[in-house]
Formats: structure tokens, sequence, C-alpha cells
């Protein structure tokens, strides 16, 4: 128990966490009207959108690839999903939450294929379906909106209603967190995605299926993306063809910040999440603290820089240390020595292999 | 100790990379618990007869049977489920997971309702840990890992599956003395459980020590298969060079001029200490120690490719800047890298493209490069090099290994250097072209070029170097001249049994 306290002391998310409790702390001793029940409920709403996508795009990142077509998938499953609930009544919002995520799911489809198929690097592929899905999004709107008296209430009261004071939005946020966390966690599935990413060549030799892991993960980024895509039609009550447009930073910057490497590997679904709560505070609490937008924006990329410097400062150091130790204990052995054996060393000792250069 | 009927049966076995027939005629048997030495040269196909094993590479023809029954090819996640399991002598663990999960990745142990089970792997690694008698934390992560532990954990992954056969390639090529023996010691466990060992190693003296049965390779062919008991090291490099080792080594005899490259105590924590020496005009100073040693690590560090903690490098009696291989370049330096597919050409363009782009501004009339002094150039080192070629215009990728080297010195000795550094000069290329190299280094050497050259062949070294520096562990442990250096010398000093010697005639 001990050591698993240490564990999560010791590990990338704990300081995360500690910085979100500092900016809350502070924002509210400036500003108490910061975490009133509307505030906090504001908060979590805002929250809910960027932190699923991040919870999506963990799987991605950790097998050192990148989805940045997560905005394009937003925008098109919500026009998708507000299109094939418009007018209804009834259960309707398990119909939009439906369609959402499987226009997500195709959509990580077509991703997934052409990385893992046709091995094109991810970080072209994604931005080009970014367009691509853009691209189909304004075929079928046409320019056209969907306003909030066309959706059913359902739709439209599950995004200002909540349970326990926790918007139903955040809820399906961190419903999807547990759920991604104990997969990537636990299941044998999820540990080959980490080790995909921690070394591709090794991970091919080991025999782990990396064709079908890279499929499953832009899949479930792409999922992730869908119902952030419903998300979002629900907080707005409606869509134009503007909405998710430039969401792919953020997400991606929310998961580096929250201790996801960017080159694969490592990270954590909690530590995503983390990092989606203290970018998007950040804003908010620097709106309520009156600094200029401009600003606000600054002060993210400060804030992604600086996590990113300290991981890679912590890495270097390790692995020097790592090296140093290594080479001391090398040193050690071979100065302790095994006994020589004696015919090799009573030759190395009369005959002299002399150095011919007094070389110092 | 042995069965009648072999593990592992090969036959014939035949594979081409394109062009390139790697294996024509390969055997091989093995039976259960014996450790089986596979011997060859550089380039005799014993990595591609393993790689089939592996289920990396697929043979064209031939036959290939375990446990009596056909040995289905092709995947290596086959080739494990049948048995076999390979550890290669870089083995490639997952830096960010723990060593427990590195050696159950794919078959962690799972309760009863499919989750990973993190105590009992780390339990279960902790006793494959124990078996082996290595003390190794499970729960670390393999960044940082020595190469030698790295190897415990990937046997330590054969062990957990059960393996049959055991393909170690040049496990010992990297690992200093004490590591090599505690390897060599797993090795005999293996055997006694039961499994058939493949044990590649250029160092006989392991061979002899440790194994029962040896098979020697050369040009893609099995030459020799017999008991190690009732064989001797000459014996064994007869058969695998298939000639005497006279007369390889061309040396132009010089008279050392100027001192061209002073370097004293130069240090990078943890990868050289203290390291130093002096090349003249005309002479070749030759690198020697086992693959790890720090000897390409120093190479690139007097070259600026590399920063280093402290020392210094003198040019001609002048401080080269650290960490600026243009300043080296501009001094007189050239360095031929040890990869020359990855860092020394480039592969699609021409032979007189590579041969002229480190050359180009002389070569150009304000700022436009002149394709004719482009080929001109080319033409000369061409004939100088004796280069293979089929037109100056052909692509570098479609020359032989050994051409391909040639083009590299080309490219080099075309800068007119005062000193020129050489990586592993003859890697990974055929006999006859490794002559006409080492002819060319003498020959440079002689008109008053000095050499640096790090290399793993032994008789390379002894046949070429007018000075013999060893390492070992980042250390340099004997210098020693031309007359000096045996083979017994050398390997003495690189695997530290002569250390005493080495450091009490140092001081």
């Amino acid at each position: 128990m001990n050591g698993g306290l240490r564990r999560v002391l010791a590990g990338r998310e704990a300081p995360v966490a500690g910085a979100l409790l500092v900016v809350l702390a502070v924002t509210t001793a400036v500003n108490p009207r910061f975490l009133s029940d509307q505030g906090r409920f504001d908060l979590l709403v805002a929250i809910a959108i960027t932190g699923l996508m991040a919870v999506g795009q963990t799987f991605v990142l950790v097998m050192r690839h990148v989805d940045l077509s997560v905005g394009s998938v937003l925008g098109l499953s919500a026009f998708m999903a507000g299109s094939a609930v418009r007018g209804d009544t009834g259960g309707s919002l398990l119909v939009a939450l439906l369609v959402g995520i499987v226009v997500g799911v195709v959509a990580g489809l077509v991703n997934g294929a052409l990385v893992a198929f046709l091995r094109l690097p991810a970080l072209v592929v994604t931005l080009g379906t970014l367009y691509v899905f853009q691209g189909v999004q304004a075929l079928l709107t046409g320019g056209t909106r969907i306003n909030a008296d066309q959706l059913p209430t359902s739709v439209v009261s599950f995004g200002v209603t909540g349970f326990l004071g926790v918007p139903w939005l955040m809820w399906v946020c961190l419903l999807a967190a547990a759920l991604g966390g104990v997969f990537l966690r636990t299941r044998r599935s999820g540990r080959d995605l980490y080790a995909v990413g921690s070394n591709p060549p090794a991970a091919e030799l080991v025999g782990i299926p990396v064709a079908r892991r890279t499929l499953l993960a832009y899949m479930v980024s792409g999922a992730c993306a869908g119902g952030a895509g419903v998300l979002f039609l629900a907080r707005f009550g409606g869509v134009d063809s503007n909405a998710g447009i430039g969401y792919e930073l953020p997400v991606v910057a929310a998961c580096v910040v929250g201790g996801v490497n960017i080159f694969g590997g490592s990270g954590t679904v909690l530590g995503a999440l983390l990092g989606a709560m203290l970018l998007k505070t950040m804003g908010v609490s620097l709106s309520a603290l009156s600094v200029p937008e401009f600003w606000q924006q600054a002060i993210n990329g400060l804030l992604l820089l600086v996590a990113i410097t300290a991981d890679r400062i912590v890495l270097l150091r390790r692995e020097r240390s790592a090296r140093v130790e290594a080479a001391r204990h090398r040193r050690e052995q071979v100065d302790a020595g095994p006994a020589l054996p004696t015919d090799g060393a009573d030759r190395a000792g009369h005959d002299g292999v002399t150095t011919t250069e007094v070389v110092r | 100790m042995v069965d009648a009927e072999p593990l592992v049966r090969v036959r014939g076995a035949a594979k081409a990379f394109g062009g390139v027939q790697a294996l024509r005629d390969a055997s091989l048997e093995l039976f259960a618990g014996e450790v089986h030495a596979l011997l060859g040269e550089n380039g005799a196909g014993k990595s591609t007869l393993l790689k089939v094993l592996a289920g990396v590479h697929r043979t064209d023809s031939g036959e290939v049977t375990i446990g009596g029954g056909p040995f289905e090819q092709g995947s290596t996640r086959r080739s494990r489920e049948q048995g076999v399991a390979v550890i290669y002598q870089e083995p490639s663990l997952f830096p960010d997971l723990s060593l427990a999960e590195n050696v159950f990745i794919g078959r962690q142990p799972v309760t009863g309702r499919g989750a990973v089970d993190w105590a009992r792997m780390r339990r279960a690694a902790a006793v494959l840990f124990g078996q082996l008698g290595v003390d190794l934390d499970p729960d670390r992560p393999a960044r940082g890992l020595s190469i030698a532990d790295q190897q415990i954990v990937e046997i330590a992954k054969a062990l957990s599956t059960d393996a049959r056969v055991i393909v170690m390639d040049e496990p010992t090529a990297a690992l200093s003395a004490s590591e090599s023996e505690r390897l060599l010691d797993v090795a005999r466990r293996l055997r006694d459980g039961g499994a058939a060992v493949v044990f590649v190693s250029h160092r006989l003296d392991e061979v002899f020590a440790l194994c029962d049965r040896l098979t020697v390779m050369r040009d893609g062919a099995t030459v020799h298969t017999c008991p190690v008991a009732g064989t001797d090291a000459g014996e064994v490099v007869r058969w695998m060079v298939g000639r005497e080792l006279t007369d390889l080594f061309p040396k132009t005899e010089t008279t050392p001029g100027d001192v061209v490259l002073r370097v004293r105590g130069l240090t990078t924590d943890g990868v050289f200490d203290d390291v130093s020496f002096d090349v003249r005009a005309g002479e070749i100073v030759a690198f020697a120690g086992l693959v790890g040693s720090g000897r390409s690590e120093v190479v690139r560090a007097v070259f600026g490719i590399d920063r280093y903690d402290s020392g210094s490098v003198e040019v001609l009696g002048s401080p080269l800047p650290p960490a600026d291989p243009r300043a080296a370049l501009a001094r007189g330096v050239a360095l031929v890298p040890e990869d020359r597919r990855q860092q020394g050409l480039f592969m699609p363009a021409s032979i007189a493209r590579n041969t002229a782009v480190v050359v180009l501004s002389r070569l150009a009339r304000r700022g436009v490069v002149r394709e004719r002094a482009e080929r001109e150039l080319a033409a000369h080192w061409a004939q100088r090099l004796q280069l293979r070629h089929g037109g100056l215009d052909q692509p570098v990728e479609r020359l032989s290994g050994g051409n391909q080297q040639k083009v590299v010195l080309a490219k080099w000795l075309a800068t007119d250097p005062r000193l020129l550094v050489v990586d592993e000069p003859t890697r990974g290329i055929d006999v006859g072209t490794k002559a006409e190299v080492h002819r060319l280094l003498s020959e440079q050497a002689g008109q008053g070029l000095a050499v640096l050259m790090v290399s793993s062949e032994l008789p390379e070294v002894l046949g070429m170097a007018d000075r013999v520096l060893v390492m070992r562990e980042g250390r340099l442990m004997a210098t020693l001249d031309r007359a000096e250096a045996t083979q017994e010398r050398v390997m003495l000093a690189a695997t530290g049994q002569a250390s005493v010697a080495g450091e009490g005639s140092a001081a």
C-alpha cells in the first residue's frame, strides 16, 4: 500500500493534479464566484469535450502516432447526429450518441487503415483527413446549420443538466476515461499499445499484431471524437459548419501536459484527463481574472513547453545516471575482477605488454 | 548426452536477396541438450540461417524440420510457438515497460476476468531471474539497462516460453569478461535443462570452453560439422576462411612524421575515460577492443559529432573546437563512418555525385556546380581506387558493399585530408575487396596521410596498424607497437586480463 502511494506520488500525474489545485485555489481566492455552483458546472462542461477527445488521443499517442483529424470528426459527427434526430421526440438522445460514435469509428477506420496498412506517417494522414472530413461536412451541410429549436428536448437538456452536481457531459467523459484507463492498464491488447509505441520494430519481432492494434487505437480516438460531437451538439444546442475547427491541437496539448509521451510508450488516460482539466481551468480562470484572451493562449502554450521540457530533462537525467551507474558497476566488477588465470597473468607480467608511448 | 534424432534439421537451405545469394546450401542439425557453435566469417550466411529459424526470413528451397515434423517458416510468432527463441546481440526491449512486462509481453498472466495480473507477473519474472542467477528488479523499466542485462531479460523471455531451441547471435560481442562468463554459465544451465542452444561467436576460446559441437559456414554453405573435442582453433579458422591467412595485408613501410592528431585526457562520463594518444603523419593507428568498449565513441568525439566532458583534441598543434565537425573538416580531418548506408552515402545518387558532394564548393564556379568537374573528379578516384562500376552515373545503391565503401573513401580522400578516421573500414565486404581497401589505406599512409582506424577484426588491426590502441570499458588499456602487437596480447588487454600490465606500464 505504501509502495502504491509512493508510485502515485512519483508518477507523472501528481504534479499536474497539484498544479490544477493551485490554479483552482488562487483563482477562487481572487474571484470567489469562480467556483460557485454555476461556475463549477460551466467549467466541467467545458472540460468534458476536450477531455473525452484527450482520452481517445491517448490511445493513439502511446503508439507513437497522432490523430489531428479529431476536430473535423467532431464537426462531422455533430452534424450527422443532429440531422438524424432533427424533429424527433423520445429516445433520440441514444440515437444521436449511436450515430455520432459510428461516424467517429468509421473516420477512425479510415485513419487507421491508412497508417497501419499503407504505413503512411500519421501526422500527414490525419492532417489530410482533417481537411477531407471538413470537406465532407461542408458537402453534407451545404452551409446550413442545425438550431436548438430543431433538436429534441432530450438532447438539449442533456447539455444543461447533471447528476450529483456534475454535468451529464462530464459523466460521459469520466465513463470513457474509466473504460479507457482500465483497458490500457489491464488488458494485454492495451499493453500492446505501449509496447508498439516504445519500440515499434521490437513489437513486430515479438509477434504483436501491430496493424490491428493501430486500427484499434484510431477507432477509439474516432469514437471519442464522435461522442464529443454529440456532447458539442447538446452543449451548444446546435451545430454549424465551423464546429470543431481548431480543436485538435488543444487536445494533443492536453495529453502532453498530462504526461503522455509524444514519442509513444508512456502516458495514461488519467494524466490526459488531468491535462485537459488543467488547460481548460487555466483558460476559464484567466478569463475570470480578466486576463486578455491573447495572453490566455500564450500562457497555455507556455504550459505546454514547460511540461515537455520538464519531461525531457527528467528523461535525460535518468538516462545519464543509468549510464554512469552502469559504467561504475562494470568497472567495480573489473577492478575487483575475477581471479586472473595464472598463466595469463604470468605471461602478461613477464613479457611486459608495454605502452610504447607515455600518453599523459 | 545426445539423442539419436535431431531436434532441428536444416538441409540444403537456399535464400537469395535480390541478386545476392545469402544461403546456397546450408545444413544444420541441432540436438536437445547440446550447445552448438555456428561459425563463419562475416557474410558467410550465419545470420540469414538464424533468421530463418527466427521466422524473419523464409528459405527459397531446402528442408527445415523441428521435432521430426516440418518447421513452419516466415512468422516470428509461429517460430516462438514452435519453441524457437532468438537472443540477438543487441536485444530490442521496450524501454518504457518494466522488465517483468518485457519478459511476458503479449503473454502476461491474467486473472479470471482477463485483467493483467501484475503481482503474479512480477513474481514469475523474479523467479526466472533467480533461475538465471541474476539480481534484477522486475519493476524497473528497461531503459538504461546494460546490454548484458538486456540479454538476460531476453533469455528469461525464452525460458518463460519453454523454448526448446535457444539461438544466441554473437551474445558476448559487446560484453565484458565477467559478463561473458555469466552468460556462458547461463548457456550451460539451459543446455543442462535439455534445450538445444545455438551459439554464434567470433571468440574461439569461448566456443571451445562452452560448445559440444560446431558447424562452420562459408559463402552461404555449410562446409563442416563435427564435435568440438578433437579439433583446434587453427583447423576451424582454415575451414572458415578456406585459405591460408597470408598476404592479406600488404603493408607499406613508412617513417612517421609530425604529430597530426594529439588527444589528451578525453572523457565523457560513463562512455570513455581519460583517453590520450597521438597519431603521426604516415602512420596507421588502430583502435582495437570489443564492440561497446567505447572506440567508436572516442572517434566520434574527436571528429566533433558528439560532445565530450573534458580533455583536449589538437590537430597539427592547435586545438580543435569541440562538437564542431565543420571545423574538423576545415582542418583536414575526414571521418568515414561505420554505417555507410545510413551515414556515408546518398544511395540513389550517382557515383559522381557522391564522390563530389563534400568538395562541391571547390568544384563550383560562381556558385554553380559544374557536372563535368564532378565527373572528372570521380573518374580520377574511380581509377585510383580501382572501383568496379557500370558507369559513373550508376546509382551507388547498385554497387556491391565493397565498392560502396570505396566510393565513401573516395569522397573523403577527395577533400585531401591530413587525417583520415575510418570506423570499421571493411565491415560486411568480401575478402577480395577487403584486401584492396587495405592496400589503399596503406598506400595513402605511405604518402603521408595519418590514419586512425577502428576495427573489430583482429587480423586487420594486426596486419595494418603501426600502433594498436586497445580499449576496454571506455579506458585505454594498452598501446602496442607493430612489433609487439600479437593477437594474444591485444585480446588479453581487450578482455581485461592484462589490465595490470597495461596500467602498470602506462603510469
